[in-house]
């Protein structure tokens, strides 16, 4: 071939079809860009959005169920001009907020392309109605339907947690499961048990053209899919006594809860102050105030708090010293106004006889009586030393499932603490600690610290006479069953004959009669074989903390209750009360005409003042 | 008795082309079909839907074809192609004054229900007056009294469409430059505009300062190349060219408040007048010539950045920045360009089938029944459907150079070139713009978009060619 004009031309020619079918080779078949820009291009994909799972309580009442809302969407493409007037008030919203709305959408035009965007959230069917019936009046705007959360009853604010829309850290965190306008719980058990309530998003898949009309569905429908709800689930919880327990609870600070021993399932669990579910409904408003308030609804206290667990405790440093053999029934030390750990220093006790055998001391809660089993415990001659009686006194508390986490299917639940003796050989020196060191963990006091539920264990242990089922508050329901450790028995360490002795102690503590110096005669139920002790724990702020803990029957127990006030004193004067009247609520359906006197002291005692809130 | 052979119609006529020119012409319109249906059914004469009409054009054009085939006698072209020039010209003039606005330009006459385009005509009448003119025994390109001739001839209409604001047609008068190769243009010509556009690229996307430095380097080479010091090229020019590349990266580094500019125009002030005086000593013409492109270029680069930043309009400058990928932007001038990428990608191998497009259906790509029907056969005809259309077209412009050399009569093969020119432009601007290889210029595909005027002048066109060529045929 001659290399003429004509042929260089011919070759150009060559050349630039081939640089256009190169091109064409790479945004058609090498790249894969452009196929899925097509694929967002043409579907619209109208998102149906499941209804969440209902939350029962242990009788099948609802707790958490759904209602109706709508939120009304805008496709800014698509609206013309409108009586701005008429929609604010169909929408039942101000004029000036529609007015700044559209405002918005115009100045981000581009960035919203033709999708409709959300213009108010949650509207109520009455409010959607009113606006359906002038729809037509306002191309561009529609209404969804979304499913929000409804409480029938005042129960269990704190424990049930809150659902709320997902933000852009959320949905990070949980890659690919969630995209923004999808709610999802946040605290409680709306988070612990998310997976089960949220569903399965569906969708209609539709194509549309260029201006977002809706032409035909994507291949007769068959690539829809539809929504799935969310799984029901059924929680422990005793709907009538957890609100009962909350009106007991109101305006003092602290916890309540209530296990039932068989089972380990908790009845009641009530933080106070807590979130009244009319807020969790509506979490977005109350949020900033939520969060300001000094006492701290949205702390669970009574999965959170580690508090020192006080009196309560001398039943485990008792029952260890049963199972060691340091300590009889019969056994009997003298008190007088205390126990003097050296020749100068005295760990004071209240006035009570003098001297007094096992039994009488846990009806009495003597404070001079436990520091000697406690004691006897650690020196004793069994161990090589001090250190290893220690680690062994430890492991017996540790087996109470005080010091660590429960492992409750509670979410954000906290272990309290029981000192190692690393602890001490770390803060004193290795060997350079002793019984006086660490005289106060005979009552409770000190370095140690347990929450509410912890507590409230222990008191379902004793009742059980030895053993434990984790405390849970999630129950079998239809398909759902619940991790099988909730199911199994845990033993202490203490043989399981030793509690005998302890629980007779706890029955005259209550039952003793009046002037018998039972702790807790107050809160004696006629008829109910109530078993009870009384703590009373110190707080470096303010008053000392009020603290009971009962079961009843004595006699196969139904349920065992903790109750832990802040500030509140004795624990005769509040915890024992509140705990009992629960108790007698549970086991009777209500109070009795003689006891009612006690119902409306606590109804109307108001603690809040005592509690310094900085 | 004069005429040795008297060939029959059929022997005569170039049937390759009118198989390639029918060929085009369905495929175009089973793509009209493809972009103008809705999701209701076809009826193939409904002549309110687009598809009807263009089926009405596409019999028109037949009915043209052979009339200038059969009737007409192809000698006549020669003899009115200055009247028709003239009247175009006319008419072109007159369309900005009584023409309508579409979309912000003043190029269609309305006559009825018909619209039609001066501009389309005037560029066969471009070409018939330019094959008249250059046909001639005699013409010489290279005499200057010619080549100004030439240039006004492709000049004035060229002008009078920029005053429309048709600049796509306007862009299309440049094909003649192929024309004028053939004819014995100096190749230097397409040299020079092709470093120009270089330059112009470089200025806008990277900086003037590579520009520059490039421009050094393509001087340096010419000179190198010319008097054959290769050695010193690639030793010396090489070398500091590209550490002079690195000098703005150190500037910034160091936080100087200093211009990279001063050290490349210190170098230029001493360089230049050393090159100049060994040239003028030696007497080389290597060295002035390469002194010339490098003033040029650096002119070209500073007329390119200042006319770009302080001479453009917005929207002039924008269109430029999204086409050289500057700026991307999905919703604004890009969304056509983008829209039709997407159709296009999504076609993959084979395509989604005849009417199975849902880019195209739904109305994501503008104009895509006119200028933008390429998107249609990208995306239901796929990458195999895409190499076929421009192999047609390949072959149709070969075939149409090939029968121009072929010709013994200048006229022919000037027309002939004509014709191949102003196709390929199309070609190449219409389907470059599709793919985003070429900005946004609202100009037909030949053949196959949708519209009357642009089937009507191409078929036109291309059958004056066949006619020519046939009645050479037949005498000889």
């Amino acid at each position: 071939m001659v290399l003429n004009r004509k042929n260089k031309l011919l070759i150009g020619l060559g050349l630039a079809c081939l640089i256009l079918v190169g091109k064409l080779f790479s945004i058609q078949i090498l790249n894969d860009k452009f196929k899925e820009e097509a694929n967002r291009n043409a579907m619209v994909y109208d998102i149906i959005y499941p209804t969440r799972g209902v939350i029962y309580d242990r009788k099948g009442d609802i707790l958490v169920g759904n209602k109706v809302a709508y939120d009304i969407l805008v496709s800014p493409f698509e609206v013309g001009s409108f009586d701005t007037l008429t929609l604010a008030s169909a929408l039942g919203v101000d004029v000036e907020f529609i007015r700044a709305k559209m405002k918005g959408y115009h100045k981000t035009k581009s960035r919203i392309g033709n999708r409709p965007v959300v213009m108010i959230k949650q509207v109520p069917p009455e409010t959607y109605m009113k606006f359906e019936e002038l729809q037509y009046k306002f191309p561009g705007f529609t209404g969804q339907v979304r499913s929000i959360r409804d409480y029938p009853i005042n129960a269990g604010g704190n424990l049930l947690g809150y659902v709320s829309e997902v933000d852009a850290n959320f949905i990070k965190k949980h890659e690919g499961e969630y995209s923004a306008g999808d709610y999802a719980g946040k605290t409680g058990i709306e988070a612990a048990k998310e997976k089960d309530l949220k569903g399965e998003k569906g969708y209609h898949i539709y194509l549309r053209d260029a201006l977002n009309r809706i032409q035909t569905p994507y291949r007769n429908g068959e690539m829809d899919k539809e929504a799935i709800p969310g799984k029901n689930i059924m929680t422990t919880i005793d709907a009538t006594l957890q609100q009962y327990g909350q009106e007991l609870m109101a305006n003092k600070v602290g916890s309540l809860v209530a296990i039932e021993p068989s089972t380990g399932e908790i009845l009641t669990m009530v933080s106070s102050p807590g979130i009244d579910v009319e807020m969790l409904a509506d979490i977005g408003h109350h949020y900033s105030e939520i969060v300001n308030d000094p006492y701290k609804p949205m702390f669970n206290r009574a999965v959170q708090a580690s508090y020192p667990p006080g009196s309560v405790f001398k039943l485990v440093n008792g029952l260890i010293g049963l199972n060691e053999g340091v300590v009889t029934p019969s056994t009997s030390y003298p008190c007088n106004y205390g126990y003097y750990y050296s020749s100068d220093r005295k760990l004071g006790c209240h006035g009570h006889k003098s001297p007094l055998s096992f039994s009488e001391a846990i009806m009495m809660s003597c404070n001079g009586y436990f520091c000697y089993v406690l004691r006897s415990i650690l020196e004793n001659k069994r161990y090589k030393n001090f250190t290893e009686a220690y680690n062994k006194w430890r492991e017996y508390v540790l087996s109470f499932g005080l010091g660590e986490k429960l492992g409750s299917d509670f979410p954000s639940e906290l272990g309290g603490n029981v000192p190692s003796s690393a602890y001490y050989d770390k803060l004193y020196g290795k060997n350079r600690w002793r019984f006086p060191t660490i005289v106060s963990l005979s009552i409770g006091q000190g370095e140690m610290g347990a929450t509410p539920l912890q507590i409230a264990n222990l008191c379902a242990t004793v009742a059980n006479r030895g053993y434990y089922y984790i405390p849970h508050i999630i129950k079998d329901y239809e398909d759902q069953t619940i991790d099988p450790k909730y199911k199994e028995k845990r033993y202490t360490m203490v043989d399981t004959l030793q509690f005998q002795k302890v629980i007779n102690g706890m029955w005259l503590a209550v039952n003793g009669g009046p002037g018998s110096g039972g702790t807790a005669v107050a809160s004696a139920i006629p008829g109910l074989d109530l078993c009870g002790k009384t703590g009373t724990a110190q707080n470096p702020r303010g008053a000392d903390n009020s603290v009971f803990i009962c079961f009843a029957p004595k006699d196969n127990p139904k349920i065992a209750v903790a109750a832990y006030i802040e500030n509140a004193g004795f624990g005769a004067t509040w915890a024992c009360p509140i705990a009992s009247l629960l108790i007698e609520k549970y086991l009777r359906g209500e109070i009795s005409e003689e006891r009612k006197y006690l119902e409306q002291y606590v109804l109307e005692g108001d603690l809040m003042s005592k509690v310094k809130t900085d | 008795m004069y005429s040795p052979v008297q060939r029959k119609a059929k022997q005569t006529i170039d049937w390759k082309l009118v198989i390639c020119y029918l060929l085009l012409v369905i495929i175009g319109w089973v793509n009209v079909i493809a972009a103008s249906h809705s999701t209701e059914s076809i009826n193939v004469f409904d002549f309110t839907a687009r598809y009807g009409k263009q089926l009405v054009w596409i019999l028109t054009s037949f009915v043209l074809a052979a009339i200038i085939l059969f009737v007409l006698n192809p000698r006549l072209w020669e003899v009115i192609s200055i009247p028709i020039y003239l009247f175009v010209v006319l008419l072109l003039v007159a369309v900005i004054f009584l023409g309508t606005e579409v979309k912000g330009s003043h190029s269609w006459f309305t006559l009825g229900p018909v619209r039609f385009q001066p501009a389309e005509i005037s560029k066969i009448a471009t070409s018939l007056v330019l094959a008249m003119v250059m046909g001639r025994p005699g013409f010489k390109l290279s005499d200057s009294k010619s080549f100004f001739l030439i240039c006004f001839i492709i000049g004035l209409p060229m002008m009078v469409i920029l005053a429309e604001s048709e600049t796509g047609s306007a862009l299309v008068y440049l094909g003649f430059v192929f024309m004028l190769y053939r004819e014995g243009l100096s190749g230097w010509l397409l040299v020079f505009v092709g470093i120009s556009v270089l330059l112009f690229i470089l200025t806008l996307t990277i900086s003037s300062y590579v520009a520059v430095l490039t421009l050094a380097g393509i001087a340096a080479l010419f000179y190198c190349l010319d008097s054959g010091k290769m050695k010193v090229f690639f030793l010396l020019c090489a070398p500091s060219i590209c550490l002079l590349a690195f000098v703005p990266g150190f500037i910034q580094k160091l936080e100087l408040q200093f211009s990279p500019f001063y050290i490349v125009s210190a170098i230029s002030v001493i360089l230049i007048p050393y090159l100049a005086l060994r040239s003028f000593r030696k007497r080389e013409r290597q060295g002035w010539i390469a002194i010339i492109v490098y003033l040029v270029g650096c002119l070209l680069v500073v007329s390119t950045d200042f006319i770009f930043n302080n001479v453009l309009q917005d929207h002039q400058r924008k269109r430029i920045e999204v086409l050289l990928g500057m700026k991307d932007d999905p919703t604004g001038i890009g969304y056509n360009v983008n829209q039709s990428m997407i159709a296009i990608g999504s076609g993959g191998l084979s395509g989604k089938g005849f009417l199975q497009g849902t880019q195209t259906a739904f109305g994501f790509v503008p104009e895509q029944s006119t200028d933008f029907i390429f998107c249609t056969v990208g995306e239901e005809w796929g990458f195999l459907g895409c190499c076929v259309v421009i192999l047609l077209y390949f072959f149709l412009i070969y075939r149409i150079i090939t029968d121009a050399e072929d010709s013994r009569e200048g006229f022919t093969r000037i027309f002939g070139y004509c014709t191949a020119s102003l196709i390929f432009m199309h070609l190449f601007i219409n389907i470059g713009m599709t793919i985003g290889l070429m900005p946004v210029i609202g100009i037909p595909l030949p053949f196959l978009s949708y519209g009357g005027s642009s089937l009507w002048a191409f078929t036109i066109l291309l059958f004056i060619f066949i006619s020519l060529y046939r009645q050479e045929k037949k005498y000889y």
